[in-house]
């Protein structure tokens, strides 16, 4: 689905995150970021840290994205199984697979832990609000749906950016690099405006980046998907051929065994970035919501 | 897709909510200052909430609380990264966001007013955001301003001709403004106000009441025809030319 994977980190994606610089404006209004080379070093900086972590989380959200659909797809080929099953269920149940909702706010937790500033989580989750909503159209997914309910404030972003991903048919690696992607090219543009810059410069410096892009996604990928042991792809949360028994919808998701690594996703910290983030918040006047 | 209407990021039809009305124009051309009169005027008989898009700080939503014309909380800023036009027409998603948590915390209201960042004739908003919008000029931009038209002068719902206190000291000639912007928008209205001088705009809150009624009557009854389509297109707004 590499086409998908365009279209979802196409900075045109109407998902708010335009008014978003990622720490730039405050860099910029302390002078430390004032041209071209500080940006490429803010940019290295932010890759090497945030965008790993938001790499990681959106590769293990998509994960667990991927398990909702291959449980719910059995289900939509089977409409008779759907209905006599809606009888059975829960008044909220109509047959669809049952909603991982303790996986999602697990998963957000961890985004959570990893996210020290509280401005930051306020963006972050703000980001994930409107990606959410915005995905919701495009590609309505029962990932989406679940996550919606989930965590009906926001998630963090890379979560609603790896449950996007999941929704419209990327795998876990591609959505790690739509998330090394976004977490440079927001920041990028922002300077672009702010410093008036050229752009051609600063697409440069991004062109420069593309193979640590690269290799930040394959590591992030790695680390939200290490080796299972015996585990199979077949292991993960499938449904039972014949429609019965997939799981108690009270319960989080029985098969999905991806969670057992999610504490030791990478947690990169980036204290400057954190400083950035709360002054921002202080700042008189400002431009960007983060 | 069940809908999930204990969260916020749903994007409803028409039913059920309130009708938002963009209002853009360029910077200083009077948008915040009408908000303010729209919200004395209209505040009495409606249940009201303000998004602003201020282009730096949050001047314009300050201003709005100081005024004293709506509860504080009823007033939400959105900030827009350099972009004052593309929140409102590209990338609508902060302020749709913005305006459905004034309804989750307020509703139901009977009007959001989403009051643009100051931007250039180009700017208009997206359908998907507002269902009807006003396009605020002022005199002393000069009287050629609607003849250049664009297509906040010629597309919007309304267009307000501001600041007419002032035509005489810069040389506009009301007349031919008034003219040129009946040409290039086919019989849409068009309202000359003062704001300044006539303490309000009355003219302006007296169309908005008449949009906000046309809406309430085609989206009132939510649940008899939840599977209809989705909002109107502001086109049939039923509109009366109102020249002052």
């Amino acid at each position: 689905m590499d086409a998908a994977l365009l279209l979802l980190a196409d900075s045109r994606l109407p998902a708010g995150g335009h008014a978003h610089s990622g720490g730039v404006e405050e860099a910029v209004r302390v002078g430390a970021v004032t041209g071209p080379d500080d940006l490429a070093r803010f940019l290295r900086g932010r890759l090497a840290t945030a965008g790993l972590v938001a790499a990681a989380l959106a590769a293990a959200a998509c994960e667990l994205g991927s398990s909702v659909i291959d449980a719910a797809a059995p289900a939509r080929r089977r409409p008779a199984d759907l209905a006599s099953e809606s009888t059975g269920g829960g008044p909220e149940r109509t047959g669809g697979p049952p909603e991982p909702i303790a996986l999602w706010r697990r998963l957000d937790a961890e985004a959570d832990a990893r996210t020290s500033s509280p401005a930051q989580r306020e963006a972050a989750r703000t980001q994930g609000r409107l990606l959410v909503r915005t995905a919701r159209r495009i590609w309505p997914s029962p990932v989406l749906e679940t996550l919606a309910g989930a965590v009906p404030e926001g998630a963090h972003h890379p979560i609603a950016l790896g449950a996007a991903a999941a929704a419209a048919g990327c795998d876990p690696g591609q959505a790690a690099l739509a998330a090394t992607y976004s977490s440079v090219t927001g920041p990028a543009t922002a300077a672009v405006r702010l410093l008036g810059l050229d752009p051609v410069t600063v697409h440069r410096l991004l062109a420069d980046l593309a193979p640590s892009l690269d290799e930040t996604a394959r590591a992030a990928h790695t680390a939200a998907r290490p080796e299972r042991g015996a585990a199979d792809p077949e292991s993960r949360w499938t449904p039972h051929p014949d429609g019965e028994g997939t799981a108690d919808p009270d319960l989080a998701d029985p098969g999905f065994a991806g969670d057992a690594w999610w504490a030791a996703l990478p947690a990169a910290a980036a204290p400057a970035l954190d400083l950035l983030a709360e002054n921002h918040l202080k700042a008189g006047t400002r431009l960007f919501v983060s | 897709m069940g809908a999930h209407h204990d969260d916020r990021h749903d994007a409803p039809d028409g039913h059920d909510r309130a009708l938002r009305l963009g209002i853009g124009g360029p910077v200083g051309s009077g948008k915040t200052a009408l908000v303010a009169a729209l919200c004395r005027g209209l505040g009495p008989s409606m249940r009201l909430g303000v998004v602003t898009n201020d282009i730096y700080t949050t001047e314009d939503a300050d201003f709005l609380r100081r005024a004293g014309v709506l509860d504080p909380e009823r007033i939400l800023a959105v900030q827009t990264g350099c972009c004052p036009h593309t929140a409102i027409r590209d990338d609508i998603a902060a302020n749709l966001d913005a305006v459905e948590i004034l309804e989750e915390r307020f509703g139901p209201l009977d009007l959001v007013i989403v009051e643009s960042g100051g931007d250039n004739l180009t700017a208009t908003f997206s359908r998907g955001l507002a269902d009807a919008q006003i396009f605020v000029l002022d005199v002393s931009g000069g009287d050629k301003v609607p003849r250049k038209g664009g297509p906040g002068v010629t597309t919007a719902d309304l267009l307000v001709v501001n600041k007419t206190d002032l035509a005489p000291l810069v040389g506009a000639d009301l007349a031919v403004m008034a003219r040129d912007a009946q040409a290039v928008r086919e019989g849409r209205p068009v309202l000359f106000t003062s704001i300044r001088e006539d303490g309000g705009a009355p003219g302006v809150a007296e169309w908005v009441s008449g949009v906000v009624h046309s809406w309430r009557h085609r989206h009132g009854h939510a649940h008899d025809h939840a599977d209809g389509p989705g909002p109107d297109g502001s086109g049939e707004i039923p509109v009366t030319v109102d020249r002052a």
